[in-house]
């Protein structure tokens, strides 16, 4: 049995860690590319970046003022037990939200889309939201947090077959010109593109590739990984870095996740996953036992399966 | 290398509230920092003076004239006491139809934000009221930022606009750095940018087909803004 108080515990440290130190494989690459730009202004932009998420950690703050729009993916095992059951589960993550908005301190960014009511603890209606995944011969739980700034970087469109991969390539390119002029994205970012599905879904995919795969992970289908490795490449040579100043370092890494789509249609949702990349995992074995990591391990062989089973 | 890519960052530190000299010497590309006196201000400040016509209750042409796009990370840790580790501006483009009147009447001289403006808001507002544009780096340094801050001198409309929407009067150190982004002249660093980055950016569509399915109101190229 997962007890209702580990749960609580885990998801308060993770909104902490996710907010005060994201996870290394961002803040490596983001260091790497600060090696290698040679525009004075890409560089300065970079360094600081660098400097940022160094006083973050030393000072224990928040790495963004901007919490973004905080959210959880919960994958349950399928033998797992959760004390008070998935009403609780949900209760819990909620009341940490609520929690750490006051103790870390978060911005309560959540407002009622039209009076603009604001209860200062970054929960409301559908807010955090929690997405379910599910897992065989498993009996932990898995839970992601995730804070994502919310206003800018995100498209969908409805492509066709005849649009192909070269019409994929445009929009990706119309993407990075809308929001990487002036920074929008607060580029270098992790862009996350779904294919396929109905619109809600590959909107929901892109969000879940940018958010939920490590940098430097690559697709096991080969042509996506392919494909991903293009767009990188494509991202880098566009000329715009950190701020939209002149650069090549503006892609932290492409994850394309795909899902069967109508025969007829390629729907394509984008989003761009800035570099203050707030997420951080934990799995809570059936002992209570937490383990803590920086992989969110989301996208699984059976959470990709193509078959019945 | 080239020139361009040899050039540094030059560093400079101001006192609020700055004079005409000290915002004619800065360049585009300065990292400025501030001492004295920020407040902030986003749509809840902006749409209380200008649609409701609420004036402040305070005297904000008193504060310095320095004003920031942002809400800060914050919390009340005592009635009336707030701990404020974090800051992190919010887009300025869209308070860009406020700044004409806004500049003028409260006497601002220095807009922080995140990302400018359009330029002919620079050559019309910003220019003929000596006022500059600062923009934030990165834009998710919080955590630099909120080393800057000393700590909160006022709040105004907290209850009535919340604590991301209020404006909040800082008392900042060396709070920076900040981009000069539009200069005493009007002159925009991101302007200057677009151009150098839109003729390689433009080669990269070479041989992509159109879409088959446009949209309504996709009328712009790739080379221009959609703000
Ligand atoms: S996009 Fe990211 S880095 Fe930029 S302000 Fe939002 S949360 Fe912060």
């Amino acid at each position: 049995m997962i007890k209702s108080e580990t749960i609580l515990k885990t998801a308060r440290e993770l909104n902490i860690k996710a907010a005060i130190e994201g996870p290394k494989d961002v803040r490596q690459k983001v260091a790497n590319m600060e090696k290698e730009e040679t525009h004075h202004l890409s560089k300065y932009v970079l360094g600081k970046i660098l400097e940022n998420y160094d006083a973050a950690i030393k000072d224990r703050r928040p790495m963004c003022a901007d919490t973004g729009l905080p959210r959880y993916y919960a994958k349950v095992g399928n033998h797992a037990s959760i004390e008070g059951g998935m009403v609780t589960l949900e209760k819990l993550l909620r009341q940490a939200t609520a929690e750490t908005t006051a103790s870390i301190p978060l911005r309560p960014n959540r407002v009622h889309p039209f009076s603009r009511k604001d209860y200062n603890n970054n929960v409301g209606i559908h807010a955090p939201t929690v997405d379910y995944s599910f897992e065989p011969d498993a009996d932990w739980l898995d839970i992601t947090v995730v804070h994502k700034g919310g206003l800018f970087g995100g498209d969908y469109r409805m492509l066709f077959p005849a649009d192909g991969i070269p019409g994929l390539k445009r929009f990706y390119l119309d993407s990075l010109a809308e929001y990487f002029r002036r920074g929008m994205s607060c580029q270098p970012a992790v862009i996350g593109v779904g294919v396929g599905g109905t619109k809600d879904v590959c909107v929901r995919l892109s969000k879940e590739a940018a958010c939920l795969r490590v940098v430097g992970d690559r697709n096991p289908d080969p042509e996506i990984a392919k494909l991903e490795e293009e767009l990188i490449e494509l991202g880098n040579q566009s000329g715009f870095g950190p701020m939209g100043f002149p650069g090549n370092s503006a892609v932290l890494d492409v994850h394309i996740e795909v899902a069967y789509a109508h025969t007829g249609g390629m729907p394509v949702g984008i989003q761009h996953f800035c570099y203050a990349q707030r997420r951080m995992s934990a799995r809570i074995s059936s002992n209570d036992k937490v383990e803590y990591r920086e992989d969110p391990m989301w996208f699984t062989p059976y959470y990709r399966r193509d078959t019945i089973e | 290398m080239t020139d361009q890519e040899k050039k540094t960052i030059r560093e400079v530190y101001l006192s609020l509230p700055v004079s005409p000299e000290d915002l004619d010497s800065l360049k585009l590309g300065d990292a400025v920092y501030l001492n004295g006196l920020v407040f902030t201000g986003r749509e809840g400040v902006y749409s209380r003076i200008f649609e409701k016509n609420i004036e402040p209750p305070i005297d904000i042409r008193e504060l310095g004239g320095a004003t920031f796009h942002c809400s800060p990370a914050i919390s009340e840790t005592s009635p009336g006491v707030y701990n404020v580790p974090s800051v992190t501006a919010t887009a300025s483009f869209r308070f860009a139809k406020y700044m004409p009147e806004f500049l003028k009447r409260y006497g601002i001289r220095i807009v922080i934000g995140k990302g400018g403006m359009a330029l002919d808001i620079y050559k019309q507002a910003f220019r003929p009221n000596g006022t500059i544009y600062l923009t934030t780096v990165g834009y998710g340094l919080g955590a630099i930022y909120g080393r800057g801050i000393l700590g909160v001198k006022d709040v105004i409309w907290k209850e009535e606009l919340g604590f991301a929407q209020a404006m909040w009067i800082l008392e900042v150190e060396n709070f920076g750095p900040f981009l000069v982004e539009c200069d005493a002249q009007g002159e925009s660093l991101f302007e200057k940018a677009n151009a150098e980055i839109n003729t390689k950016f433009l080669k990269l569509y070479e041989g992509l087909p159109q879409l088959a399915l446009k949209r309504l109101g996709e009328v712009c190229n790739p080379d221009t803004e959609v703000f």
